[in-house]
């Protein structure tokens, strides 16, 4: 069967720094790869280039993506074939309502899909659900794109969209940050919501804490922009304890 | 020959000279009116067209953009009549009362001057000019003193317009809507000039819809002088979308009174050279004032917002903002001039332009001026240019918004901040749908 998601040596570069250096990852459809790595590792990279922000020059290697190749989409192609990434910093758009955006984006992948728009009230009914589960007032949908929004508040609109997109790869990078205990477990309680046996996960994080809350099936360490060990879930526990002290050294 | 430096006259400049001789006879108004306007004219002559060595037409060049002069346009036949029924569109669905002043002359059997309402008059101003009344004949109902060549231009050369009187303690629920249209259909200029004055306590809308025939060569020079009394409420929009060669050259003078609010919005969105300008008077303590702008540029356009906000007395609030976007090869240009007297203590103004580029040949031009005289304020100022956000446009993208939609939303919001401000809500969404409208036709 064709994997969801096949990274192949991928090498990128920003501004003539490199930071992803021979990356190789297959994701299947149904699996929850969770990334760890230190600072500066090329996690955030990884997301960025799966996602086609501009600015990263791909120098190697390919990203298929159901087999098709995901580094000649632009970044709405992406989203469209079902693509999503949860940002670790979500942007704010003053004057646009959060639901005006949702509605747009909505509507934007199913007219790329060549699948019938939706109606505004039956799409506001299908948000509202979602919101209702997550804890978002219907207050909230109404306001500029996350602007006034605390941490909590961003992170879980961040989950509101990837329930209402309905992607087949979730990228969610460092979603645990910014959030407190609480806030952590209702937005994992919507990652975990979303976990499907058609529905592949990349779990980006620095700390094991989130991995509490969603549970990863495979474990990577990301280090000096490539994988340098893959193993289970108890993985991240052992990092948690040792650190990323040996992998840094590693990579050097 | 005469030893003194005369200015090298344009052809636009002999024109007018032409202009002003055969037609002054026939102008509306007696003996006194006749006089103000020589004296207009004459001080017209002697500074010529405004040029970039005049301060406050730095940025436009009138006397390079203005190639000639048009003759006077004729006064309107049946079938100007019958093309301007669709005139002032953008407004249509809101049912509000009707004035259309047709190329030039206020054309009262196709306005809507039915039931009006307790308080409210509505007059030609080429009747009214006839009649001589003081209030007309001192300097055309001047309500506002600006030194300004293109507004003496007008003082010279205004045929018609509307005068409007709104009682003291009157509602006028129903916005008026001035419906200004050229429909040529040969190259004329119209010179039109309209007084507005609201009484103390009452509460009125006033829209004006600018618009005339696509790679028609005319002219507009248009002024409406606004007293707004005591206490009173004026809303006012004007929406300029003149003809894609057309030159529209729009002076407001507003007079504002104590403790009345008065919310202004410029909205250009046509017209080959536009130069909109407003003179601000704050005459009465405790008033406020909001004066907005919002230009949509494309092509060669070229459009120009220039304001001066005098705050005379005390304990007056004005808030200004203006923005523009800008396309193509187009230009904007925001001149924003915040005066304060000695005696206006307490005075809080605050005033932003923002400009968004949209290609790396649009220009923007930002001239904000403060002159303060008292001690005791708060005043401030802040300009911006830049072009749409990359960052927050791959946002978009990554959730499924294709680039140019992407794009539209960001404008749109960039837009919303000044038309999302009118009270108005159908007023409001007409706007927006404009602003739309003028994304669509980026392609």
């Amino acid at each position: 069967m064709t994997p969801l998601l096949e990274i192949r040596n991928l090498q990128a570069e920003i501004g003539g720094r490199k930071i992803l250096n021979g990356l190789d990852l297959t994701v299947n459809a149904g699996e929850i790869h969770a990334i760890m790595g230190p600072n500066g590792a090329g996690k955030s990279t990884l997301s960025y280039v799966l996602a086609g922000k501009p600015g990263y020059e791909i120098i190697g290697g390919e990203v298929l993506f159901r087999g098709e190749d995901l580094l000649a989409m632009s970044p709405d192609e992406r989203a469209a074939k079902g693509v999503f990434l949860a940002f670790q910093y979500p942007l704010e758009i003053p004057g646009v309502a959060t639901v005006t955006f949702l509605r747009t984006a909505f509507n934007a992948q199913r007219r790329k899909r060549g699948q019938e728009e939706l109606t505004s009230p039956d799409l506001l009914k299908r948000v509202r659900e979602i919101a209702r589960k997550l804890g978002i007032d219907a207050e909230m949908l109404r306001r500029p794109l996350n602007v006034g929004f605390s941490g909590g508040e961003k992170k879980r609109n961040e989950t509101l969209q990837m329930a209402l997109l309905e992607p087949l790869l979730c990228v969610l990078d460092e979603t645990d940050s910014g959030l407190d205990i609480d806030a952590l477990k209702i937005v994992a309680n919507g990652v975990n919501q979303l976990r499907s046996s058609e529905r592949g996960m990349i779990v980006i994080t620095h700390y094991q804490r989130l991995l509490d809350y969603i549970v990863p099936d495979v474990v990577h360490v990301l280090s000096a922009g490539r994988i340098v060990r893959t193993g289970g879930k108890e993985l991240a526990l052992e990092l948690e304890a040792t650190g990323y002290a040996q992998y840094q050294n590693e990579a050097a | 020959m005469n030893a003194g430096i005369r200015p090298i006259r344009t052809q636009a400049e002999l024109g007018l000279v032409d202009v002003y001789t055969t037609s002054r006879q026939g102008l509306p108004g007696g003996s006194d009116v006749a006089a103000v306007r020589a004296a207009a004219f004459n001080h017209f002559a002697l500074a010529g067209l405004p040029h970039p060595r005049i301060e406050a037409w730095r940025y436009t060049d009138l006397r390079r953009l203005m190639r000639d002069a048009k003759p006077l346009a004729a006064p309107p036949d049946a079938e100007a009549r019958a093309m301007a029924h669709d005139a002032g569109g953008v407004f249509a669905a809101l049912g509000f009362r009707r004035l259309v002043i047709l190329n030039g002359s206020f054309a009262t059997d196709i306005s809507d001057l039915a039931d009006l309402e307790a308080g409210l008059t509505i007059r030609s101003m080429a009747e009214a000019l006839a009649l001589d009344e003081p209030l007309l004949s001192q300097g055309l109902g001047t309500t506002v003193p600006a030194d300004d060549p293109a507004l003496a231009l007008n003082t010279a050369l205004a045929g018609d317009g509307v005068v409007i009187t709104v009682s003291p303690g009157a509602t006028i629920e129903r916005p008026v809507h001035l419906v200004f249209v050229n429909t040529g259909p040969t190259p004329a200029a119209m010179v039109t000039r309209s007084l507005v004055v609201v009484g103390g306590g009452a509460r009125a809308t006033f829209v004006e819809t600018h618009e005339g025939r696509d790679q028609l060569d005319y002219q507009i020079n248009t002024v409406l002088q606004l007293v707004v009394g005591d206490e009173a409420q004026v809303d006012h929009v004007k929406f300029t979308r003149e003809g894609s060669v057309a030159i529209h050259v729009g002076t407001l003078l507003a007079n504002i009174g104590a403790r009345a609010k008065f919310n202004e919005l410029g909205f250009i969105a046509g017209g080959a050279v536009v130069r909109n300008q407003l003179f601000v008077l704050l005459a009465g303590e405790g008033t406020e004032a909001n004066l907005r702008g919002l230009s949509l540029l494309a092509d060669r356009q070229h459009a120009d917002s220039t304001l001066a906000v005098d705050h005379a007395v005390a304990g007056s609030q004005s808030r200004e903002i203006f923005k523009a976007v800008v396309d193509d090869e187009a230009r904007a240009v925001f001149q924003g001039k915040i005066t304060v007297r000695p005696q206006a203590q307490k005075t809080d103004a605050k005033m932003m332009s923002r400009a968004l580029l949209l290609s790396d040949r649009a220009e923007a031009d930002c001239k904000p001026e403060l002159e303060i005289f008292a001690d005791d304020v708060q005043c401030g100022h802040g300009a911006t240019t830049g072009t749409l956000d990359d960052q927050l446009k791959f946002y978009l993208m990554a959730r499924g918004i294709p680039d140019k939609e992407a794009e539209a939303l960001l404008i749109q919001a960039f837009a919303a901040e000044v038309v999302g401000a009118i009270e108005h809500e159908g007023v409001r969404d007409a706007l927006m749908d404009a602003t739309v409208a003028w994304l669509g036709q980026r392609g």
